[in-house]
């Protein structure tokens, strides 16, 4: 018979985040909810709580480049990045970001997963360079049309190096794969495995770059439609 | 040998360093946060060694650290720094002025992370490896930021106390979305512990028609989707489903190749981790770091993209997987 009770912790997460409650605090009380209800000690859930903490520290590794970022765009980094990509006269934000994704999906194929990211490089690099070409080619971008652009090219990001990896080589995901099955008495060889992945691969690259460029296209129709009522 | 202790110290040094210019400022609770969330960088060897002996205390008392945590971030707020036009000029003057040599340190980082994965595990001295070669990129990391510091440094010919400076002032931007990523890993461990994944598991086959393959299909991959969601990570859903559907109805009743059916059902659960608050590292936090005025951007950004993987997924699998 399965305990169906520490359910009550989905529920907890599922509750916070729909009411917008503070993320942190919903996670932790829903920790808590789930530990309690599989009939857990406080101090075994205590400890718990602490040694998955500590076990889970490679996480927040990013903060490392946050002081190299900062110094850098304190010194004018972001408008560098801006000024540098309009001198590419054929560039548009398609071009651009569906540039990027390939590139992105080819490194994570070769195991290079941590060498681009949010902080290292969208903040910094992918996200004015997106916004600077977007309005030379669109014309003036009102603020929304700037957050959505740098939304995409955080989802760019994303979707570059969920679906880049695993494929060819054996990483992560892959030998998580064949331990699993070694286990339960299947065993594989990891190319065997990873060589699966490549579908999905050139499935995301293909479906992504198509919404790259219709989100161009509604943004371009968009902006005109706003100009003309602006002469109006 | 370097070894991933050595990158968490600098970790450690980053946000206790950190903490010393809140307290100066007197903004006590970012000052306390800080000093919280530095302890399992400067102590977390000696925490899971105490924990793996016996000595449940330390544990403990660090799980009291993670309920203080969330209290904290609950009360804090998200400042961002007013940018004023001086500041603003004078980044594009200087922008003017240094030119390329600013990407310099930014394209070093990846550069040095993809020299030493690669040459990483020959460098050695007296025959023990430099680096540690199970956790080369990681470390790689740490290396390749802390080189970077120093030619950023250097080719903007900041003091050093800018990086510290600087480094807040990103930090205060992340706020409390800095901890998320380690506290839904925590989550995820307690999920694991109290058995939320048998139980998603024993749901989804007991409502299940097992002699449809497709349904068992569907359930799979769409069990892979929905738990990744919950868990915010697709390995914690990937044995629990191919332990509960996969391999008992897809492999042993219908006859499914296991090498297709683990590489695409895993590939389902990374489209969940695009549809999720919970995969906050990726979905959170560029929110924040790019100064989205909804924290759900980047998924509204992705989810149209994840959902049509997701059917081309399941479709490619209905074809390969039966063969």
């Amino acid at each position: 018979m399965t305990a169906y009770w520490p359910l009550l912790g989905v529920a907890v997460v599922v509750a916070g985040f729909a009411l917008r409650r503070n993320p942190v605090l919903v996670v932790v009380l829903a920790g808590l909810v789930s530990g309690v209800a599989a009939g857990m000690s406080a101090g075994e859930l205590l400890a718990l709580l602490g040694t998955a903490f500590v076990s889970n520290r490679t996480l927040l590794l990013f903060t490392l480049i946050l002081p190299v970022v900062g110094v850098l765009e304190r010194a004018g980094l972001r408008e560098r990045a801006a000024a540098w990509i309009l001198g590419f006269a054929r560039l548009t934000l398609a071009r651009l970001l569906i540039a990027y994704l390939a590139v992105r999906q080819l490194l994570a194929m070769f195991g290079l997963i941590n060498i681009a990211g949010h902080p290292q490089t969208v903040r910094p690099l992918l996200a004015p360079m997106a916004e600077a070409t977007a309005a030379r080619t669109l014309g003036d971008l009102d603020d929304d049309a700037r957050a959505r652009v740098r939304a995409l090219a955080a989802a760019t990001d994303n979707v570059g190096v969920f679906f880049g990896e695993d494929v060819f080589l054996a990483f992560g995901a892959v030998l998580l794969i064949q331990a699993f099955y070694d286990r339960q008495g299947i065993h594989l060889e990891p190319t065997s495995i990873a060589l699966w992945a490549l579908p999905t691969a050139i499935a995301a690259f293909v479906i992504h770059g198509v919404r790259i460029a219709i989100f161009q296209l509604r943004l371009e129709r968009r902006l005109a439609r706003k100009r003309d009522e602006g002469r109006c | 040998m370097l070894t991933l202790t050595h990158v968490f110290a600098l970790v450690g040094a980053l946000l206790a360093g950190v903490a010393v210019l809140d307290a100066r400022e007197r903004r006590w609770a970012a000052a306390a946060f800080r000093t919280i969330l530095a302890a399992p960088f400067l102590l977390g060897d000696q925490i899971l060694a105490a924990a793996k002996s016996g000595t449940a205390w330390p544990a403990q008392a660090m799980g009291l650290g993670v309920i203080a945590l969330a209290l904290l971030a609950s009360r804090s707020r998200a400042r961002a720094a007013a940018d004023d036009a001086e500041a603003a000029a004078a980044r594009s003057a200087s922008a003017a002025r240094l030119g390329n040599r600013l990407f310099g340190p930014v394209l070093a980082i990846p550069a040095m992370i993809f020299a030493l994965v690669l040459g990483g595990k020959h460098l050695s001295i007296g025959g023990t490896a430099l680096i540690d070669p199970d956790q080369l990129t990681l470390i790689a990391l740490g290396v390749a930021a802390t080189l970077a510091l120093v030619a950023a440094l250097l080719v903007t010919r900041s003091r050093p106390i800018h990086a510290l400076t600087e480094g807040r002032r990103l930090l205060d931007m992340l706020g409390w979305a800095a901890v998320l990523p380690m506290m839904l890993a925590t989550l995820g461990a307690v999920f694991t512990a109290s058995g939320v994944g048998d139980a998603i598991a024993s749901l989804a086959s007991a409502v299940l028609p097992t002699e449809s393959r497709l349904a068992c299909l569907l359930t799979y991959a769409l069990g892979m989707v929905v738990f990744t969601a919950i868990m915010g990570n697709a390995f914690a859903a990937f044995p629990v489903m191919t332990a509960g559907i996969g391999l008992p109805l897809l492999v042993a009743r219908h006859g499914a190749d296991p090498a297709a059916l683990g590489a695409l059902g895993m590939l389902t659960g990374y489209c969940g981790t695009l549809l999720t608050p919970m995969a906050a590292n990726f979905n959170i936090v560029p929110a924040v770091l790019l100064e989205l005025p909804d924290e759900y951007g980047v998924i509204r950004a992705q989810w149209p993209t994840s959902l049509v993987l997701i059917a081309t997924n399941v479709i490619v699998m209905n074809v390969v997987v039966f063969r």
